[in-house]
């Protein structure tokens, strides 16, 4: 496997790439970790002080000695301690990743569930009016900012039916699944909004596109019946823009959707990174930029695995 | 008794408004139960349309059947007339009743299932087969169709399959119904000639063994006299001819049919060669080209080593004489596109020598490529496509310079309105007069031609092959003709040089390769090509493998040795 | 003008050029002032007014004119995304072009760039540019344009590495045609079509990016009126003051819906093997 074993090899390399760029982008971000840190107050620091808090903190060192420090720890696991927490910005971030990451399934399930099917319809009944309704309603998902659907969906519930959505802390699935749903069903679905509408979009285009194709032809000269052409021939030929589309996004979404958490007040990865680079905690903000580059990369090497698995012209080398 | 097939003033149409501007417009014909019918015409006649109608395949690209009926005689005695059945009745008639193979083998199987579930999905929809009794049946009917290997053969995927494979899976999935019509639209076009010739004589063999109706799409008139029981020639949506093959072959009444038959290059052994070889005396090659060898590494790049080559061009040597054509013949992947493209210096040479005479103007030599749709950037005018060659001379844009532009577009046969216009204003064959006359902007004294009359219409390649001649004394220009097509170099070339799997096996005069060739390929090419006086003639099925071009790193192949067949006509040593 | 012809005659072509032409109207004349109030004064008696003859969509908590504000709004939105996608637009041609047609190392050193760029979703990469910079226009612009850099430079690199394998360019090679030329007349002016396009829809992303970012509050900064901070401060308002949230969600969504409906229909007109095929 020829793509996929490249694909591997340039993976660590990009991660490089982008370590330094966070690391060095970070040490950019103007004003000092302590003084960030202790606000006003910092000016009551004798010099001495502020040298024993530097050197806690490692931020005494060159720059260039502080990111080989960081880089070699992060490949022990260790991401550094976070200045405001006082913390392991590891342990802080896999407090919030549960979180960020049923969020995004749930929208990917929600995304696809729908998707999928409004799109092989519409592609199937192209120019009726089932087909228009389909790409009018996409039309306007995809037009829609996320945090009009959010407040929209807050208004409706608190206005109606008296209820607003979460408030208190998350409470995760393992706890009570009730709960937890109830918490992360109108985020997901304010999030599943416009990955739906993309989804079934692309849907509807690539599947116009292959059943236009020879050999959904030469299916219905043999006599397969119409349904058996749309999902065994024509579908799984469809389904990898679908899934170019999804991994995206759902790469996208596993480092955090910071306006659909600040509006529904959910601690995940998104806010938890807005509210790092606002406090300027240096080895947070890494840890977390670092973080969610990973998860993205993991996703799209997930997403060339998939490739593989629906055509085997990737998985067996094109001729 | 009522034939299996009859058609009656078949009218069909796209769109909107289909019944408006039919394509097909009043088809009528009958097909008799194990017989076949050629449809003849070139593209535009409404031929292929009138295929997808018999099985309403047409519906799902938006056709329409806006008139006529389409009487067909089911085995339990009952008639259908499918122009007017609903789509369950279709449904159960395609592939079990009316089988069909296409133009595209490349892209006529699924790419993401097996040739065996493909085959055997058409076993279980037409026969009611299935699990182990449908694998096999698909490996019978893999076998059937001459696949070596066919237990083996049915876990590939489509990609992993040769054209000709795939078309004789296409046939197998065709035939799996025991369908009593077969539709073939074209089925050898995109096919190499040799190929071609396995995949004629299979369907001639199939047809017997199973007493199956044909109807045969083709542009080739060639290919027909083998195959058909009757002839009908269509052209813009209208039968124009319909009879007997040897009656329309041999005493066609309509002016088209004539046209088609005369007009059109049939390829006739060598007996239609030039014979207006310019003035004897000093033979001076314009281009001499010695050992030209091309090979692309496979592997390296990025993060691999380079594990082996294409051996695309090997040891290739010829000269090209001034004003005369040197044609080079071959099939897809004999390196004879690669060969012109070095010698434009578009790929580089792994070794050996291109050696061109200084010649009238500083680029002597010039090209013409295949699609004429492809080479003229669609974004310019056609003065601005004129005045490319110049510019890049360093030459001013001037009055001189759109004199000469007018003067070459009216010798080409087009009027110096063109000027303005843009490429998608003109038609195929006036886009390649367009590249004739854009190649002979600075006065070359070579001009190669790299199958530059093969995506024409067989009627407009007649035209540009004269106006090609006519040119060549004109300007006293030389040709290097790349051609799969027998037919046409037959016309056109003084020399021909056979090439096969990177190497040139034969070269010489045209008259002495064509009409004694003594290499085993030359010989096997040449018995492929379809003839007019080979009427429903068995053509052997031969299915000698294309030897492999990829070579491991390091390999060099044997000097070649040469024999002297006759004054000028050489071949290669087999071993 | 064939271009605008076809949209005109394209059923939703249409209506996405009309919202454009009116927002750009409604941009230009609160760019400039020409608004019904000042979008900056604050009518203290009239706070918190629902839409009414003299306020056309009601006031805000402070008593400043909400329509005024929303118009003043859109010329801040489309002077951010104009810029930033122009910015953008410029930079991934010259990316794209260069890394398509020379290939091999810088290919690789710039896709992957890029790549690096990618990995990153497209909120929080703007989030640590204005980190960095601080907010502000500018800073909007930069950051919406180094989202859509990379995008663009794979829109045009594709083409490239399709074009340059075309008959007409091996044409251009066999005349000797210089690469300027080459670049210029083949390459640039077949990629006209594809960037169009992906200009109107990048238009309607940046307009969403910036609306999420002022949103967040890290785009423009008050009292300057912005789309997305207009809802942000409607959040707590929402139950006495519903206009304060709709008026502005309403005009968001239509002016994004705007630039796709006008996308959509160039492709189809520019791509007609997609005729239909985009919905």
């Amino acid at each position: 496997m020829p793509y996929l074993a490249r694909r591997l090899l340039t993976f660590p390399l990009i991660l490089i790439g982008v370590s330094l760029l966070v690391f060095f982008s970070i040490r950019m971000i103007p004003g000092d970790a302590i003084t960030a840190m202790l606000g006003t107050e910092s000016g009551l620091l004798t010099p001495v002080q502020r040298q024993a808090l530097a050197e806690y903190f490692g931020i005494d060192q060159p720059v260039l000695v502080q990111y080989g420090r960081w880089l070699s720890g992060v490949m022990q696991g260790d991401l550094g301690l976070s200045v405001t927490h006082g913390r392991p910005v590891l342990t802080i971030i896999l407090e919030r990743f549960p979180l960020t990451l049923e969020l995004a399934l749930l929208s990917m399930v929600i995304a696809l569930g729908i998707g999928v099917p409004a799109g092989v319809l519409a592609a199937t009944q192209s120019e009726r009016p089932s087909d228009v309704t389909v790409r009018i309603i996409a039309m306007l998902g995809q037009s829609t900012p996320g945090f009009v659907v959010g407040l929209v969906i807050i208004y409706v519930l608190s206005v109606y039916f008296g209820f607003v959505p979460t408030m208190g802390s998350f409470v995760p699935i393992w706890v009570d699944p009730l709960a937890n749903l109830a918490q992360l069903i109108f985020p997901a679905i304010t999030l599943g909004f416009a990955f739906a509408a993309s989804v079934t979009r692309i849907s509807r285009a690539s599947m116009l596109d292959v059943l236009s194709d020879d050999y959904v032809r030469t299916a219905r000269a043999k006599g397969v019946p119409k349904l058996s052409v749309v999902w065994h021939h024509a579908l799984p030929n469809a389904l990898i823009p679908v899934v170019t589309l999804s991994g995206v996004e759902f790469g996208y979404l596993l480092g955090g959707a910071v306006i659909v958490e600040q509006i529904f007040a959910l601690p995940g990865l998104g806010r938890l990174t807005l509210e790092a680079i606002g406090q300027r905690d240096y080895a947070l903000v890494q840890g977390c930029v670092l973080f969610i580059a990973f998860n993205f990369l993991i996703v799209n090497l997930l997403v060339d695995l998939a490739y593989a698995a629906l055509d085997p012209r990737i998985r067996l080398g094109a001729r | 008794m009522t034939p299996l097939l009859r058609v009656r003033e078949l009218k069909v149409g796209f769109g909107r408004k289909a019944d408006a501007n039919p394509v097909v417009k009043g088809v009528s014909f009958d097909l008799e139960a194990g017989q076949t019918l050629a449809i003849v015409g070139e593209s535009g006649s409404g031929k292929s349309v009138t295929a997808l109608s018999i099985n309403r395949l047409v519906d799902f690209g938006g056709g329409k059947i806006v008139g006529g009926s389409m009487a067909f005689a089911r085995p339990d005695g009952s008639v259908l007339d499918i122009a007017s059945a609903d789509e369950s009745a279709l449904t159960g008639i395609r592939g079990r009743e009316i089988g069909m193979i296409f133009q595209e083998p490349m892209t006529s199987l699924n790419p993401v299932h097996t040739v065996g579930a493909q085959i055997e999905e058409a076993f279980r929809l037409n026969r009611g087969l299935g699990g182990a009794a449908a694998q096999a049946a698909a490996r019978e009917a893999l076998e059937r169709v001459r696949i070596p290997d066919a237990a083996e053969r049915l876990r590939y995927y489509p990609h992993q399959l040769s054209g000709g494979m795939r078309q004789r899976v296409m046939i197998a999935m065709a035939l799996a119904g025991n369908p009593r019509l077969l539709i073939a639209d074209e089925p050898t076009t995109a096919l190499d000639v040799t190929v071609q010739a396995q995949i004629m004589a299979l369907l001639a063999e199939l047809k017997a063994e199973l007493d199956m109706a044909m109807i045969f799409i083709t542009h080739d008139m060639g290919l027909v006299a083998g195959i058909a029981d009757q002839i009908m020639v269509m052209q813009q949506g209208e039968v124009v001819e319909r009879g007997p093959t040897d009656a329309v072959l041999d005493s066609p009444q309509h002016a088209y049919t004539k046209h088609l038959l005369e007009a059109v290059p049939h390829f006739r052994g060598g007996a239609a060669v030039r014979t207006d070889r310019p003035a004897e005396g000093v033979r001076k090659p314009v281009v001499a080209v010695d050992g030209l060898t091309v090979r692309f590494p496979i592997g390296g790049g990025f993060l691999a080593r380079k594990s082996g080559a294409i051996h695309a061009v090997e040891g290739v040597t010829f000269d090209l004489i001034a004003g005369e054509t040197l044609a080079i013949v071959g099939e897809s992947g004999s390196g004879k596109s690669t060969t012109a493209r070095a010698i434009l210096g578009l790929v580089a040479a792994t070794r050996g020598a291109i050696q061109t005479a200084p010649g009238r103007s500083g680029r002597p030599v010039q090209m013409v490529f295949q699609d004429p749709f492809a080479s003229l950037n669609p974004r310019l005018t056609v003065e601005s496509l004129m005045a490319e060659p110049a510019i890049a001379a360093g030459q001013r844009v001037d009055a001189r310079l759109r004199e000469r532009m007018v003067f070459l577009l009216e010798r080409v046969g087009l009027s110096a309105e063109a000027l303005e216009r843009y490429p998608h204003q003109f038609s195929g064959g006036q886009r390649q007069r367009l590249c004739i006359a854009r190649a002979l902007m600075l006065n070359p004294d070579v001009v190669v031609l790299d199958e530059a009359v093969s995506a024409l219409d067989v009627s407009v390649q007649a035209r540009v092959l004269d106006l090609l001649i006519d040119l060549q004394s004109e300007f006293g220009l030389a040709y290097l003709f790349i051609s799969h097509d027998m037919a046409v170099v037959e016309r056109i070339a003084h020399r021909v040089a056979v090439m096969y799997a990177g190497e040139v096996v034969e070269i010489g005069a045209a008259s002495a390769v064509l009409s004694q060739p003594h290499h085993a390929y030359t010989r096997r090419l040449i018995a492929a090509v379809p003839e007019m006086e080979r009427r429903r003639q068995r053509y052997d099925v031969d299915t000698t493998p294309v030897p492999s071009l990829i070579k491991p790193k390091g390999f060099e192949p044997q000097p070649a040795a040469w024999i002297e067949v006759g004054a000028d006509h050489r071949a290669r040593v087999e071993e | 003008m064939r271009i605008l012809k076809a949209i005109v005659a394209h059923p939703t072509g249409r209506i996405g050029a009309a919202i454009i032409a009116i927002y750009l109207l409604l941009a230009v004349c609160g760019y400039f002032g020409f608004t019904p109030h000042d979008p900056l004064q604050q009518f203290r008696v009239d706070r918190l007014k629902p839409p009414s003859s003299s306020y056309l969509m009601g006031t805000d908590l402070f008593g400043r004119d909400t329509a005024s504000r929303l118009m003043a709004g859109i010329g801040q939105s489309f002077i951010i995304a104009f810029a930033s996608v122009g910015l953008a637009t410029l930079l991934g041609t010259i990316i794209g072009l260069l890394a398509g047609w020379w290939g091999g190392l810088l290919d690789g050193v710039f896709m992957r760039s890029m790549d690096m760029l990618l990995a990153f979703p497209a909120i929080l990469l703007a989030l640590l540019i204005i980190a960095i910079v601080g907010p502000g226009t500018a800073t909007s612009v930069v950051a919406i344009a180094a989202v859509y850099t990379p995008i663009f430079a794979r829109v045009v690199r594709g083409p490239v590495l399709t074009l340059k394998r075309r008959d007409f360019v091996d044409a251009a090679r066999t005349f000797g045609s210089s690469q300027g030329y080459i670049l210029s007349r083949h390459m640039l002016l077949n990629l006209v079509a594809p960037l169009t396009v992906q200009v109107t829809l990048a238009l309607a992303w940046a307009l969403l990016t910036e609306a999420g970012l002022s949103f967040l509050g890290l785009g423009t900064q008050p009292p300057a009126p912005s789309l997305g901070l207009m809802m942000s401060e409607a959040r707590n308002l929402m139950q006495q003051a519903p206009w304060l949230l709709a008026f502005p969600g309403l005009t968001i969504m239509l002016g994004i819906l705007g630039f796709n409906l006008f996308g959509d229909a160039l492709r189809d007109i520019l791509d007609p093997r997609s005729q239909g095929r985009s919905s």
